[in-house]
C-alpha cells in the first residue's frame, strides 16, 4: 500500500478529525430539529402555534437527519471495530434512540393529515419524544465513553460487553446527557427564536436562556469532574501509527486526570472548552438581544466547542474499556485498512462539498419567517 | 460456544426490519420517478391537471416516504447493532459503499425531498422539476449503492482475509463496485420498484374510474403508469438478476435449490415450470420441465452444465477440509506472525476459511472436526429447497403477469379503451398487492437463499452474530414489530383517507394570497390533442 500519496498514520488522524466532523454537523444539523422537537409542546400551545414550530424545520429536517446517518456509515466505514463495539454493547440504548428517532418523520408528515385535537397532541408528544430521547441518551453515551464500557476482545477480535442499560445511567453520564440535551435545546430554540415572532419566539428566548445557562454549568461540572475525581485512561506501550490494527497489542492504565493530559501535551486544544462556554455565552447574549442568526451561529459554535472537548480529551482512544484497559480502542488500532481510509476520504472530498453546496440552496430557498398565514398558502405544509 | 437462539432471533429481527423497509422502498423508487415525468408533461405542456397529478401522487408518495425513513433509519445501525462480528469481519470492505450511499445518495435524496413539497411556490416551474428529478435520482442511487454493498454479500470480490487483523480488507474497489451480482441487482432492484409505482397508480387510477371521480386525472395517470409499468416490467423479467448467479459457487447452489435440482443438469439445463416433492428427500416425484432454459438464462450458454445439489455438497465437503487446513495456519499465524511456512499454507487455503468456520457450530477447537461433523457441516451449505423453488415460481409468474396487464392495458389506452369495462378496471384494483408479494419473495430468495452464508462463503451467519443475550433480542424485536406493524396501520388508513378525499383543486402560489377559496381548475375541453384521453 506504500504507493497511496498518504501514509496510514495521516489517514488515521484525516478520518479521526472528520469522524468529529460529521458528529458536530449531525449536532448543528440534526440537532436543529432535535432541539425544536423538544421544545415543541412548551413554546407552542395551540395547535396553530404547533404548525409553525413543525414548519420551521419540516423542509429541511430530512437532508439534516443524514448527518447522522451518514457518521453512523462512516463510523462503520472507517472504524469499524468501534461501530461493532459500541453499537452491540449499548444495544438497548441504541433501540430507545431508534424507537424515538422512528417516530420523527412519521410524526412530522402523519400530524396535520387529521385534524382530531387528540390525533394531533399525540404526534406533539410522539414528536418531542423523537427530539428529547436521543439528545440526551447521545449525551449519556458520550459520558460512558468518557468512563470506559465494560467490554472485552477475544483472540478472534469478538467483542463481548458485559454490562446492561441501567449501568449507563451513572451521575457522570448523566451530567453528560444534560449538557448534551441542554446545548441541543438552546440549537433548537435559536432556531425557532429567529424563524418566527410573537409569543413563540418569545417563550423560546426564555427557554434557550435558560438552557444555554444550564448547559454552561453542567459543561464546567462535567471539566471539573474529570480533572479531580475522575481516572482517565492512558497508553503505556509503545504503539506503531502506521501498523495493521491490533486492539490487544497494546497496554493500557487508568491514570487520575488522564483524560486533561492531552491539554497540557497540546496546549492549542484548550481552545475546544473555550470556544463551548464563549458559543453557550454568545447564545444567551445573542436570544435576549433577538439578534437572529448570529445566536444561530454562537449556539453551533458552543456544539463544536463540546463536541471537540469530550473528542481531544480522549484522543487518540475512541472507547476505552472499564474491565480490561487494554483491549480499549485506539484510532491507530481500530481504524479500516490504509486503502479503505484512503478510498473513503476521495469519497468524502468529491461529494461533502457538492452536499454543502445544495444544503446551503435548499435553506436559502426556505429562507425568511414562518407564520400561520404563510403555512396556509402550502397545502403540503405540515 | 454461540449461542444459537440469539442468532435465530438476530435473523428473525433482521428479516423483520428489512422485509417492512422494503414495503415502502419500491414505492419511493417508482413513484418518485413517475411522478417526475408528470411533472415535466406539465412544465412541457403547461396543464395544470399535470401539476395535480404531480401533487396528488406527491402527497401519497410522502406518507409512504416517511415510512421509508422511519424504518431505514433502524437498517444503517443494526448491523453494528445485532451483527458485530460481520462488521468487523467485513467492515472494511462493506461499510465504505454504506457511508458513499449516505453521502452520494440520502444527502441528495431527504435535502430535495423537502424542496419537493415545500418549494412550489418559490421557485420556478423548471428549477422546481429539476428537483423532482433530483429526488428521483437520490433514491435510485442509494438502491446502486445498497446493492453494491449486498452484491459483495453475495459475491464477495475484490477483497482477501488478513490474518494479521482478523477481518476481510480491500483488495480491489473497483471490482466492488463493478462486481457483476450487484450491477444485475441493481437493474432488477429498482425495475421491480418502477413496476409497483406503476401498478399503485393504475390500481387508484382503476378506482377513480370505477367511481366516476377525477377521471381526467385517473385517465393521464394511467396512460403514464401503464407505458412506464410495460417497460418496468419488460425490464425486471429480462433483465433479472439471475445472470449473476452462476458468477460463484454457492449462487449455483441457490440455483440449484430454486430449481429442486438434486442432480447436475448437462448442458443445456432444462427449467422445471413445476415440480412436486417426492417421498424420498432430495427427489421430486412429478415435474414439468422445459429443455435447454434454464442453462440459457443462468449462463447465457448452451455449453455449460448446471451442477446439482449433490454435486454441490460434495464439493463443499472438500473446501471444508481445505478451510480446516486454513484455520489451523490463522492460528499458528497469530500464535506468532513471524511463522513463515503457516503464512505460505494460509495463502494456499485462505479461500476456503470460511468453510472451515462452518464447523463452529458443532465444535470450537474445528481442527479436530471428525468426518460426521465434516458431513453436516457440508449438508448445512444446502439452503430449504422447496421455500425458495415456491418463492422463484410466485416472483417470476408476477413478472410475466405485469408483462401482460401492462401490454394489454398499453394497448387499450392507444384505443382509447381505458374506462370501458369495468371488469378490467377491477382487475386492475385487484393486483395492488402483487408487486409487493413479488419484491418481499425475491430478497427472500437472494437472503434466504444464500444461507447459511452472510458472505457467501467468507462468513457463517451464525458466526456473524453479536454477542447478545435473549432478552435484548426479544425487546427489540417485539417493539421494532410492534411500532412498525402500528405505524403501517396509520399509513394505511392515511393513504385511504387522501384517496377518498381524491386530488385537491386548490393551487397554490404567490397569486392567490391570503385566499382560501380554492381555485377549481374547470375541466378540461375535449381538444384534439386530448381526445383520445377523454373516452
Amino acid at each position: 500500500m506504500s504507493t497511496l500519496p498518504l501514509d496510514y498514520e495521516t489517514l488515521r488522524l484525516i478520518w479521526w478529525a472528520l469522524l468529529g466532523i460529521l458528529l458536530i454537523g449531525f449536532a448543528v444539523m440534526g440537532g436543529r430539529d432535535l432541539g425544536v422537537g423538544a421544545l415543541l409542546p412548551f413554546v407552542a400551545r395551540t395547535d396553530a402555534e404547533r404548525r409553525v414550530v413543525i414548519n420551521v424545520i419540516g423542509p429541511t429536517w430530512e437532508g439534516n437527519q443524514v448527518w447522522l446517518v451518514l457518521g453512523g456509515g462512516a463510523i462503520f466505514a472507517a472504524f469499524p471495530p468501534l461501530y461493532a463495539v459500541s453499537f452491540s454493547g449499548f444495544y438497548l440504548a441504541m433501540i430507545v434512540i431508534l424507537l424515538a428517532l422512528i417516530l420523527r418523520p412519521v410524526g412530522f408528515k402523519f400530524r396535520n393529515k387529521i385534524t382530531d385535537p387528540r390525533w394531533r397532541s399525540t404526534w406533539d408528544w410522539a414528536l418531542f419524544v423523537g427530539g428529547f430521547v436521543p439528545a440526551l441518551i447521545f449525551g449519556v453515551a458520550v459520558g460512558n465513553v468518557l468512563l470506559g464500557a465494560p467490554f472485552h476482545l477475544d483472540d478472534t477480535l469478538r467483542s463481548f460487553y458485559t454490562g446492561n442499560f441501567f449501568q449507563l445511567l451513572m451521575p457522570f453520564a448523566l451530567v453528560g446527557g444534560l449538557v448534551s440535551l441542554g446545548m441541543i435545546v438552546t440549537q433548537g430554540a435559536a432556531v425557532i427564536a429567529g424563524r418566527t415572532d410573537g409569543a413563540i419566539a418569545e417563550r423560546a428566548r426564555t427557554f434557550g436562556t435558560w438552557a444555554a445557562l444550564a448547559t454552561i454549568v453542567l459543561f464546567a461540572l462535567g471539566g471539573l469532574w474529570v480533572t479531580f475525581f475522575m481516572q482517565g485512561y492512558a497508553i503505556t506501550s509503545v504503539v506503531d501509527p502506521n501498523g495493521a490494527i491490533n486492539p490487544l497489542g497494546k497496554t493500557v492504565e487508568l491514570v487520575q486526570g488522564g483524560w486533561v493530559s492531552n491539554y497540557g501535551l497540546y496546549p492549542w486544544m484548550i481552545a475546544a472548552p473555550v470556544l463551548g462556554f464563549l458559543g453557550l455565552v454568545g447564545a444567551v447574549l445573542g436570544l435576549q438581544g433577538r439578534a437572529g442568526v448570529p445566536t444561530l451561529v454562537a449556539s453551533s459554535i458552543a456544539i463544536f466547542g463540546i463536541i471537540a472537548t469530550a473528542g481531544l480529551s480522549l484522543f487518540p482512544f475512541l472507547l476505552p474499556s472499564s474491565t480490561v484497559p487494554n483491549a480499549s480502542l485506539t484510532l491507530w488500532d481500530a481504524s479500516s485498512s490504509h486503502l479503505t481510509l484512503f478510498i473513503m476520504l476521495l469519497a468524502t472530498l468529491v461529494f461533502l462539498p457538492i452536499v454543502l453546496a445544495y444544503t446551503a440552496f435548499v435553506f436559502r430557498v426556505m429562507r425568511g419567517p414562518v407564520t400561520t398565514q404563510s403555512l396556509n398558502k402550502n397545502p403540503n405544509a405540515y | 460456544m454461540i449461542d444459537m437462539t440469539v442468532v435465530e432471533l438476530s435473523r428473525w429481527q433482521f428479516a423483520a426490519t428489512a422485509m417492512y423497509h422494503f414495503i415502502f422502498v419500491p414505492l419511493t423508487l417508482g413513484l418518485s420517478f413517475l411522478m417526475a415525468i408528470m411533472e415535466s408533461v406539465y412544465v412541457m405542456t403547461g396543464r395544470d391537471i399535470w401539476r395535480k397529478a404531480t401533487l396528488f401522487w406527491g402527497t401519497l408518495f410522502g406518507v409512504n416516504f416517511a415510512m421509508g425513513v422511519a424504518t431505514g433509519i433502524v437498517m444503517e445501525f443494526q448491523f453494528g447493532m445485532n451483527w458485530s462480528y460481520y462488521s468487523h469481519y467485513v467492515g472494511d470492505v462493506f461499510g465504505a459503499p454504506l457511508a458513499i450511499e449516505g453521502l452520494m445518495a440520502f444527502f441528495l435524496e431527504a435535502t430535495f425531498v423537502g424542496l419537493f413539497f415545500f418549494g412550489w411556490d418559490r421557485m420556478t416551474k423548471v428549477g422546481h422539476l429539476t428537483v423532482t428529478w433530483l429526488t428521483a435520482l437520490g433514491a435510485n442511487l442509494s438502491a446502486l449503492w445498497i446493492l453494491v454493498a449486498n452484491g459483495w454479500m453475495q459475491n464477495p470480490v475484490g477483497s482477501k482475509f488478513n490474518p494479521d487483523t482478523m477481518r476481510m480488507e480491500v483488495t480491489d474497489f473497483m471490482a466492488v463496485i463493478f462486481n457483476p451480482v450487484a450491477q444485475a441487482k441493481f437493474v432488477h432492484t429498482v425495475s421491480a420498484g418502477y413496476v409497483a409505482g406503476a401498478v399503485f397508480i393504475f390500481a387508484i387510477s382503476c378506482l377513480f374510474l370505477l367511481s366516476g371521480k377525477h377521471v381526467e386525472l385517473a385517465k393521464r395517470s394511467m396512460v403514464v403508469a401503464a407505458s412506464f409499468g410495460l417497460a418496468s416490467a419488460l425490464s425486471v423479467v429480462v433483465l433479472g438478476d439471475e445472470s449473476g448467479y452462476v458468477a460463484t459457487e454457492h449462487q449455483q447452489m441457490k440455483i440449484a435449490a430454486m430449481e429442486a435440482m438434486y442432480h447436475t443438469e448437462p448442458a443445456p439445463a432444462a427449467l422445471t415450470l413445476f415440480a412436486i416433492p417426492g417421498d424420498k428427500p432430495g427427489e421430486p416425484a412429478f415435474q414439468v420441465q422445459l429443455p435447454w432454459l434454464l442453462g440459457i438464462i443462468t449462463t447465457r450458454s448452451i455449453d455449460r452444465d448446471l451442477p446439482g445439489i449433490t454435486e454441490l455438497t460434495e464439493h463443499a465437503a472438500i473446501r471444508i477440509q481445505s478451510g480446516m487446513i486454513a484455520y489451523t495456519a490463522l492460528q499458528e499465524i497469530r500464535a506468532d506472525g513471524t511463522n513463515m511456512a503457516a503464512r505460505a499454507t494460509f495463502d494456499e487455503h485462505w479461500a476456503d476459511l470460511g468453510y472451515g468456520l462452518l464447523l463452529k457450530k458443532y465444535r470450537d477447537d474445528v481442527d479436530n472436526a471428525t468426518g460426521e461433523e465434516i458431513a453436516l457441516a457440508a449438508l448445512d451449505t444446502v439452503p430449504d429447497v422447496w421455500p425458495l423453488f415456491w418463492s422463484f415460481r410466485l416472483m417470476v409468474g408476477i413478472g410475466f403477469f405485469f408483462i401482460a396487464f401492462f401490454a394489454v392495458w398499453f394497448y387499450r389506452a392507444s384505443k382509447g379503451w381505458l374506462g370501458t369495462n369495468r371488469t378490467m378496471l377491477w382487475i386492475g384494483v385487484a393486483v395492488l398487492p402483487l408487486p409487493w408479494l413479488a419484491i418481499e419473495g425475491g430478497w427472500f430468495i437472494a437472503e434466504y437463499g444464500r444461507q447459511p452464508w452472510v458472505v457467501e462463503g467468507v462468513l457463517p451467519t451464525f458466526y456473524a452474530a453479536s454477542s447478545l443475550n435473549f432478552w435484548d433480542l426479544v425487546i427489540s424485536l417485539t417493539f421494532f414489530v410492534a411500532l412498525y406493524t402500528v405505524l403501517l396501520i396509520i399509513m394505511v388508513m392515511l393513504m385511504v383517507k387522501i384517496i377518498k378525499a381524491g386530488p385537491q383543486d386548490k393551487l397554490f402560489s404567490a397569486l392567490d394570497e391570503g385566499d382560501d377559496n380554492d381555485f377549481v381548475i374547470a375541466a378540461l375541453p375535449a381538444t384534439p390533442a386530448n381526445k383520445d384521453l377523454v373516452s
